[in-house]
């Protein structure tokens, strides 16, 4: 069925001067648009923010005119096709890719767990929150020699390192989100006999999540960030690596691949999380604002 | 500002004109051609079962919703109580009240007045999560009644309430609308709440208006008597109930 459409085309003015019946002031409602918008117009949307900001940088790039000062983009890619082939750079990516995951899931799951035991329990809260409080506020990047005095050379300084950054977020989240589930769904739950891992697991848990998930948005953010600083550990290996060495040589051109690299990790790890909450939260859309 | 009596008669001049309003879900018709005037002053019960359009009307006579057809003129100042009340939590009840007003209209003695209006003068500073279900209810009616609207939209407000808190509530709006006047449309499927309240009942059946019933006894009514069951009847079978 095709609905014909009029629109609501009353001038309001024109009709009372035309009806004295009518009470003065009387308006056309200013309907609240009803926006179901073609799902592509988002893609779209954010395709072009950022062709807008690789056109900015381009424009800049251009003006400054001195590729060792401000590569452009296009000096750029060409520099990727010269690492990929020379230097093995899926390789650095896999290395790399593969501490910030361990790092990741270890903190995170670290900061669900406080996290959960902080927002559930007042003694939990009592227990965990200091603690949580301090370790949020330890300057990690200072403390790089001492990891290696503590824990070696290896991956494992760079995995603690990257841990323990993942692990405030989600925590923080983690514990906002459990304790602000509302407590009447709870109430209900309880009534019914749910208890103690049923209920975090049927009732709990799938309310917070939405919170929780951006707790995890912000841990995977700084997962990456503490990479770049975990990879200068006995730097010989992985995207921080090659970028460290690239800033000794004045290598602009690698140094710019190399954020251009962390910052598609950010991406990717953002677009699977953004795939979680779609699969999850189908429940939301009749919730939510927008 | 205070909230003042108002002089405005009854029966005066029109205060919503709906012509052909027609509102789509996808295939389904949810209104089909609704033409509504409603006067100055009176209070008008829309019935209907489930899905049979009545809040869709609501919501679009409020501005909430927008029709796909026809024409409509409402007051600039109406407002909703909706179903539930939808405080805003972290607002403490007077607040709550004055949500949205500009400060020099609104202050707290404007509030409080209001919430005077509907008793409860002693929650002004309490916070909505502490109210119950029949106090959170009446300070959504004082925050609809601060705005002095010419439109009061009611939608569903009682259905929530516990039998006698309900009654306190029938009597409650029916003075406070006795007072200020508004035009009032009153969504509902509890046929006797529209017959003790209205001046004049709506059936709404599949998205058209079926039948209009004017009760005829004076306010307050009471839900006894010979003519009352006989009218009560006779709506519950437009509803498709027999009793």
């Amino acid at each position: 069925m095709t609905a014909t459409i009029t629109p609501v085309d009353v001038n309001a003015d024109a009709a009372q001067a035309a009806d004295p019946t009518l009470l003065p002031g009387l308006v056309v409602p200013r309907f609240r648009r009803r926006h179901k918008r073609n799902p592509l117009v988002g893609i779209a949307l954010r395709v072009i923010s950022i062709v807008a900001v690789i056109a900015l940088w381009w424009l800049e790039a251009r003006h400054v005119g001195d590729p060792e000062r401000l590569p452009s983009p296009l000096v750029v890619y060409h520099n990727f096709g010269f690492l990929f082939s020379q230097k093995d750079l899926w390789g650095q990516i896999g290395i790399s890719l593969t501490r910030s995951v361990k790092g990741l899931v270890i903190g995170a799951t670290l900061g669900f767990i406080l996290g959960a035991l902080s927002g559930l329990t007042a003694t939990g809260e009592n227990l965990i929150d200091s603690p949580m409080q301090l370790l949020r506020f330890t300057p990690f990047l200072a403390l790089i020699p001492l990891f290696i005095t503590w824990f070696g050379l290896g991956d494992k300084p760079k995995i603690i390192l990257i841990s323990l950054a993942c692990a405030t977020p989600v925590y923080l989240n983690t514990a906002n989100a459990v304790r602000n589930v509302d407590r009447r769904v709870v109430e209900a739950a309880r009534s019914f006999g749910l208890k103690r891992l049923r209920l975090l697991k049927e009732v709990t848990f799938p309310l917070a999540l939405p919170g929780i998930l951006t707790g995890l948005r912000f841990s995977m953010a700084v997962s990456v960030l503490a990479l770049v600083a975990a990879e200068q550990i006995n730097a010989n290996s992985g995207i921080g690596a090659m970028m460290l060495t690239a800033q000794g040589n004045l290598n602009t051109q690698t140094v710019f691949c190399c954020v251009v690299l962390y910052m598609s990790i950010g991406i990717c790890f953002d677009a699977i999380i953004r795939v979680v909450e779609a699969l999850s939260l189908r429940w939301r859309a009749g919730v939510s604002v927008r | 500002m205070t909230l003042e009596y108002s002089t405005a008669q009854p029966a005066g001049l029109l205060a919503v004109k709906a012509k052909g309003i027609t509102r789509h879900f996808d295939e389904h018709v949810a209104l089909d051609a609704i033409d509504l005037e409603m006067r100055e002053g009176e209070f008008v019960a829309l019935v209907g079962k489930s899905g049979s359009g009545k809040t869709t009307l609501l919501r679009i006579l409020a501005g909430l919703d927008s029709p796909d057809g026809g024409t409509l003129l409402v007051p600039e100042a109406r407002t909703v109580v909706f179903q539930e009340p939808r405080l805003v939590q972290s607002k403490r009840v007077w607040r709550n009240v004055n949500l949205g007003l500009r400060r020099g209209v609104a202050n707290k003695t404007t509030a409080e007045e209001a919430l005077r209006v509907v008793n409860l003068e002693h929650r002004v500073n309490a916070w909505p999560a502490t109210l119950s279900g029949g106090e959170a209810q009446r300070v959504a009616l004082a925050r609809a009644l601060v705005r002095q609207p010419k439109l009061l939209l009611l939608d569903e407000p009682f259905a929530a309430l516990d039998a006698l808190t309900r009654l306190q509530m029938h009597q409650l709006i029916r003075e406070l609308i006795e007072r200020f006047t508004p035009a009032t449309l009153l969504v509902t499927h509890d046929v006797d709440e529209a017959l003790l309240l209205a001046d004049r009942v709506i059936v709404l059946r599949d998205g058209k208006l079926a039948t209009e019933i004017v009760p005829t006894d004076p306010f307050p009514r009471h839900p006894v008597g010979p003519v009352f069951t006989e009218t009560r009847r006779n709506l519950l079978g437009e509803l498709g109930v027999e009793i």
